[in-house]
């Protein structure tokens, strides 16, 4: 369904007056989805992981250059075909709830959606009630506006915004994020369903635990590159986790250790040599010497020599 | 100590009311956690705590005597949306400067970069534009913190790294917390009680003692006499429903 080869995002910003400089957010970047499968996408906060899913999207600020390729359904994903086939093949579940018009009612938004994504004129009413019912959302929030509604609420009605259509992609950007246990395992049961009936959801998150138990594959962001992609069922030990950055990730969760074995990664190193060896535990001299490629483990990739 | 007397509210009167006589209090220096089901409440209880909204019924005071009608309020918020607690047209350091001059060190252990200072909120990611709302919240007379929901867009290293630094100030300084989650998990690591308000008839109704949270008690060694030590009194968790 969908497959990302060597992305690279740069953002260009003004240091003084006229004077330009280039960031570089995202690099190497490799993932794949295939249809009926849940991708679980986890990692550092500010890896890149929302700038990831607005770029498949193609609505990325201006000052944002995109390389790499990037193949939707097997044909190239270009801005033009972007543009045509977003919210109808490719949705998306926001982040924040900001993205919420303040000034449209909430069921106005999803019946917006609905027609957008090309549902009949007709259906869109039963369609829109169809999809509050399922978000356990009262009838009468439907004519709430957005400012009245809890965070948890407002994450649900972004959800059903995303997945009301008949979208074949669905790139949910934490969807769970402040909503409680059995609601968050009832919206990603949905997503579930949704890959079920052939589609593809591609699901960032940090909420681990709750991914796990819907996701097929899980793919680890790190200073916006891939370091590993594991299945699932690798989660359920420290024994079969490959990168040293995903261990710690798991070792730091409150249901383990909840210690930071690892300095959180705030500075990589641009220098040449794997770009964790600042923060890494097991560094030694291979880790200065070469970025790390990409290599097959088990049924799994990762990006470490020592792997 | 921060209390809350039959507190309630309602958001207008063709609304019901979100919740009827609750009663909270911390103390100094305790670590209370709160849990319940999204849209009951929860964050409207902050509101209420940190003087944003007032009271319907009840009222809410810090030691004795209401909270201050101007000046630096000593019960903080840390918002769920951190996005939507900042203006949008202010630089990172103009953010932190509103709570006065920003302490160098607690920068650095939030792991706050000195860049970030000149970038505007649109661009930091969440977590890190929360450790900003979190630095600003920890000006000198800030006495009481109210967490709602304060590590859920972080990743575990970092929401494990801010827990830390945020109990080491609160141990220090003798902070009273109040964290809102969802995660049992971390309110069991966290906190010496948990509360969990907001069941079905929207009335204060439950409170379970925490699990013996071992990293807690090294951090804050329990007396006799302090707040901590009640959770041994807690009625035990009502069945579930």
């Amino acid at each position: 369904m969908l497959d990302i080869q060597n992305l690279s995002i740069r953002f260009t910003r003004y240091t003084f007056g006229l004077k330009k400089k280039e960031v570089c957010i995202v690099r190497s970047l490799d993932l794949s989805v295939s249809t009926g499968q849940v991708m679980a996408v986890i990692g550092q906060s500010g890896a890149g992981k929302s700038l990831l899913a607005h770029a498949l999207l193609g609505i990325l600020p201006r000052n944002a250059r995109i390389e790499g390729r990037v193949f939707f359904k097997g044909q190239p994903l270009t801005p033009e075909r972007q543009s045509a086939i977003r919210g109808r093949e490719i949705a998306l579940i926001p982040q924040s709830v900001t993205y919420l018009n303040p000034l449209l009612r909430v069921g106005v938004q999803v019946a917006r959606a609905a027609r957008l994504s090309g549902i009949n004129q007709k259906d869109v009413p039963a369609t829109v009630s169809r999809a509050f019912a399922r978000y356990l959302l009262q009838k009468k929030v439907a004519a709430w506006f957005p400012f009245q509604l809890s965070g948890g609420m407002a994450r649900r009605v972004l959800t059903a915004t995303a997945t009301v259509g008949m979208a074949d992609l669905i790139l949910a950007d934490e969807p769970t994020s402040g909503l409680d246990p059995i609601t968050a395992r009832e919206a990603l049961g949905h997503l579930r369903e949704l890959a079920n009936t052939g589609k593809a959801v591609l699901l960032i998150t940090h909420d681990i635990e709750t991914a796990l138990q819907v996701a097929d594959m899980v793919t680890v962001f790190c200073a916006g590159t891939t370091v590993e992609v594991a299945r699932a069922d690798d989660f359920k030990g420290l024994g079969h986790l490959r990168h040293p950055y995903t261990r710690a990730l798991w070792a730091a969760l409150p249901t383990n250790s909840f210690i930071g074995t690892m300095k959180p990664i705030e500075r990589t190193s641009d220098t040449g040599g794997c770009p964790f060896r600042l923060c890494c535990n097991d560094q030694d001299a291979v880790c200065g010497q070469s970025v790390p490629e990409l290599k097959q483990a088990g049924e799994g990739w990762v990006r470490c020599h020592h792997a | 100590m921060l209390e809350a007397r039959n507190l309630a509210y309602r958001y207008g009167k063709q609304h019901s009311w979100l919740f009827n006589d609750l009663d909270l209090r911390i103390t100094p220096g305790e670590i209370v956690g709160l849990s319940g089901p999204s849209g009951r409440g929860k964050s409207t209880l902050a509101k209420l705590l940190a003087g944003y909204l007032p009271p319907g019924r009840g009222s809410v005071m810090v030691d004795g005597r209401p909270l201050p009608e101007s000046g630096h309020c000593p019960v903080q918020l840390l918002f769920q949306h951190p996005e939507l607690a900042v203006n949008p047209r202010w630089k990172a350091g103009d953010i932190l400067a509103e709570a006065g001059p920003p302490d160098a060190a607690l920068l650095r252990d939030l792991g706050i970069e000195p860049s970030w200072l000149a970038r505007y909120p649109h661009e930091l990611s969440g977590g890190e534009l929360q450790r900003i709302c979190l630095v600003r919240a920890l000006a000198p007379r800030t006495r009481y913190l109210l967490c709602d929901e304060m590590t859920s867009m972080l990743d575990a290293l970092t929401q494990a790294s801010i827990w830390r630094t945020v109990l080491d100030i609160a141990r220090s300084r003798e902070l009273g917390l109040l964290v809102i989650s969802h995660d049992q998990a971390l309110l069991g690591k966290l906190c010496h009680r948990t509360v969990c308000y907001f069941q079905s008839d929207h009335r204060s109704s439950a409170c379970f003692p925490a699990a013996k949270p071992s990293f807690v008690r090294k951090a804050f060694p329990v007396r006799r006499d302090s707040p901590a030590a009640r959770t041994d009194t807690w009625a035990p968790p009502p069945p579930p429903a």
